[in-house]
């Protein structure tokens, strides 16, 4: 087992210490001689027209922080739906307490709906 | 495997339904109803306060389990959830206050509160320490958006994030602690917990570490020293009567569950966890004494007075006996009305037009101008500083004879010496009320109080006064509650 | 299959760099990713238990620490928002208006 992989181990190694010879070594031996146009993004090409980073609306922000709650919550259907089949004969509460449990997200969804974060404008 | 259902007794956690059912119904009439006005909010949501301390009345001496073992109402616990209930009635009425007009939401406010005093019913109700963990959490992050609140102001958004922050990074340690305890124990229950330790004791290190993780984050919520930087920021930032509920209901909760691992678990009083609460009461009642008396901005002076405060419960807790809990109990509901009322009176001298008058200076002279206002906020001082007649007094007569039955002599004289210290700058602001010339020759203009705070320094006032000269009804009441805490 | 200690120590090693995290970096986002990080650490160390004790009872509690984790994130990362809209920073460092 260990024979098998041990080239390969040998050969990340030597790879590891390869590429950081060559890189220390371009870092420190080549010549630097920068000057705006090689310092900047693409040099052969166009001119950049913005920074590379732009900027979201807040809106995303909202549908994410919406999503990530009403989602989470979904967690607690699955061990109610691993159990459900074997309660339900029994009595019907299992059913009433996870209609109960909906019934309070509801109430989180009518808030967030009225409260217009469900509105893209 | 086989499942069962465990029994479900909706009676057990009816105070904590009712808060919760008021809750989400404020919170609704504040979102259908844009115009209505904050004091029918108000109402609403006391009302429901009233529904939920009936419904605790009709628990009393019952000790109801329900949920297969998760939470358990005895004497105690119940005392302690009626404790937090009149702090959320009176920092209702304190929110009826003018300034409190840069809230532009109170359906959401009301609906908050509320949500914060659930989590605490439900953390201090909890034999159970998942149930503890969603109560805190419960309180938690109802308390951070409620300390954010006023949003558009920098430092209120400030104090929130610092609270968050040092909140949630506490929140990692206390589970963390609550993963090792069930790692070696096995269990999330006390009982299981308490039966872990009669058999095997303090000797596995990964449970010893997991107590003190959890303590550790219990210590956060309470602001023991050294875990206490965040209160003064987070007390400073917040609208006050927020800052007032939380003094005493996340400090009360964490007392409580507190409380119940101690006396759950016998083993904690062996010498090394007692030496380690005494030098953590010690440490926190000097630190906050001490810092106090430096301070100029009167809600981060009352901030350093809660730590210090913390610190004398502590030496209660601490004391392990029947005596020091119903004296806990009693200081705490003592407190309750002294630190409630104080943060009242600086709600209402806050208003101002353009600044709150925060600072201690702007308080000079007041004590002519506004008569009612100082003669309730000299009466808390005084309380506060344990001076007699008052409910500040007897509360920490209680504690420190508690402990000193207990064989605390040491603790009780440096307490003792740390009440002394603290009387200097409560004294201070009565001294700056009545005895000096107010800044710039004249007082500021105040509008008339809303009744909403005029009816809760009221109560505060007449609360302190009673208890200072009438304790001894009230005591036994704690003292039989002490006697049952016996669910386990 | 990888053995029970193995995991719990991963879960301390995941957890001990969420500390590092929160203690040296000043950005809010950043020590918030690290407090997450914490939080699920401790979501691996209860599952790894739940399997070692043979009960569900660790598993149950990830999923309330989990809810409880998304309403966090929630709340966090909106007083983020404001706090970057009142001051142009979320470095700890420079949000210090309160002090005494």
């Amino acid at each position: 087992m260990v024979n098998e992989w041990l080239p390969v181990f040998i050969f990340m190694i030597i790879m590891s210490v390869v590429v950081f010879v060559i890189l220390a070594g371009t870092a420190f031996i080549g010549p630097k001689r920068p000057n705006p146009v090689k310092l900047s993004p693409y040099e052969c090409g166009v001119e950049p027209v913005g920074e590379p980073r732009t900027r979201f609306s807040i809106k995303f922000y909202m549908i994410a922080m919406l999503f990530i709650i009403f989602d989470l919550e979904v967690i607690f259907f699955y061990p109610w739906a691993v159990v459900f089949k074997r309660f339900l004969s029994g009595s019907s509460f299992i059913l009433i307490e996870m209609l109960i449990f909906v019934g309070i997200l509801l109430v989180g969804y009518v808030y967030a709906w009225k409260k217009g974060a469900l509105e893209w404008q | 495997m086989d499942l069962i259902i465990p029994q479900i007794n909706f009676s057990a956690i009816a105070p904590a339904l009712t808060v919760m059912i008021t809750a989400v119904v404020v919170l609704l009439i504040g979102l259908f109803f844009q115009k209505v006005q904050r004091e029918l909010l108000a109402i609403v949501g006391i009302i429901g306060l009233i529904v939920s301390l009936g419904e605790l009345g009709r628990m009393w001496g019952k000790d109801i389990t329900g949920f297969g073992g998760m939470v358990g109402n005895d004497n105690f616990t119940i005392a302690f959830q009626m404790i937090f209930i009149i702090a959320a009635f009176l920092a209702a009425l304190l929110s009826l206050n003018r300034i409190e007009d840069e809230y532009v939401s109170y359906g959401e406010f009301y609906g908050l509160l509320l949500f914060a005093l659930s989590g605490i019913i439900v953390m201090v109700q909890g034999l159970n320490l998942l149930i503890v963990f969603l109560g805190l959490e419960i309180l938690s992050i109802s308390l951070y958006i409620l300390t954010g609140f006023r949003k558009m102001r920098a430092d209120s958004i400030e104090a929130a994030l610092k609270y968050f922050l040092l909140g949630a990074f506490s929140t990692g340690f206390l589970l963390y602690g609550i993963a090792l305890i069930y790692g070696t124990t096995g269990s999330f229950s006390f009982k299981g917990i308490s039966s872990y330790v009669n058999a095997n004791g303090f000797t596995n290190v990964l449970f010893v570490a997991g107590i003190i993780l959890f303590l550790v984050g219990l210590a956060f919520k309470a602001a023991f020293v050294p875990f206490h930087q965040w209160t003064p920021d987070v007390y400073q930032g917040a609208p006050t009567p927020i800052a007032a509920f939380m003094s005493v209901g996340a400090k009360g909760a964490a007392f409580a569950v507190l409380i119940r691992l101690f006396v759950s678990v016998a083993a904690f009083s062996t010498r090394e966890w007692t030496i380690a609460i005494w030098v953590l009461a010690l440490l926190t009642m000097t630190i906050g004494n001490v810092v106090a008396i430096v301070q100029q901005n009167i809600k981060r002076m009352l901030a350093y007075s809660s730590i210090a405060h913390a610190g004398y419960i502590l030496v209660g807790v601490l004391a392990g006996n029947e005596m020091g809990r119903s004296a806990v109990l009693f200081y705490l509901m003592a407190y309750t009305f002294m630190n409630l009322g104080a943060f009242g009176v600086v709600s209402y001298l806050g208003i101002s037009h353009k600044v709150e008058n925060l600072r201690i200076e702007s308080y000079r002279g007041i004590g002519y101008k506004y008569p009612f206002a100082a003669l309730a906020m000299a009466v808390f001082m005084f309380s506060l500083a344990g001076v007699p007649p008052t409910a500040g007094f007897i509360g920490k007569f209680y504690l420190f004879s508690a402990a000193l039955k207990a064989g605390f002599v040491w603790l009780v004289i440096l307490s003792v010496l740390n009440a002394v210290i603290s009387a200097y700058y409560y004294l201070r602001v009565v001294v700056a009320m009545y005895m000096q010339e107010p800044e710039e020759g004249k007082v500021f203009e105040l509008p008339a109080a809303s009744w909403g705070v005029g009816l809760a320094l009221l109560l505060a006032v007449l609360g302190v006064l009673y208890m200072g000269i009438f304790p001894s009804s009230l005591m036994q009441l704690f003292q039989k509650t002490a006697e049952l805490i016996s669910m386990l | 299959m990888i053995p029970a200690t193995n995991l719990l120590i991963l879960g301390a090693i995941l957890f001990s760099i969420g500390v590092i995290g929160v203690l040296i970096r000043r950005n809010a986002i950043v020590i918030f990713m690290s407090i997450e990080l914490m939080l699920n650490s401790v979501n691996l160390t209860f599952i790894v238990l739940a399997r070692q004790l043979h009960s569900l009872d660790g598993q149950i509690f990830v999923f309330f620490i989990m809810t409880v984790a998304a309403a966090e994130v929630a709340v966090g990362l909106a007083l983020i928002i404001s706090a970057y809209r009142l001051r142009a920073t979320i470095n700890v460092d420079e949000i210090n208006l309160l002090n005494g």
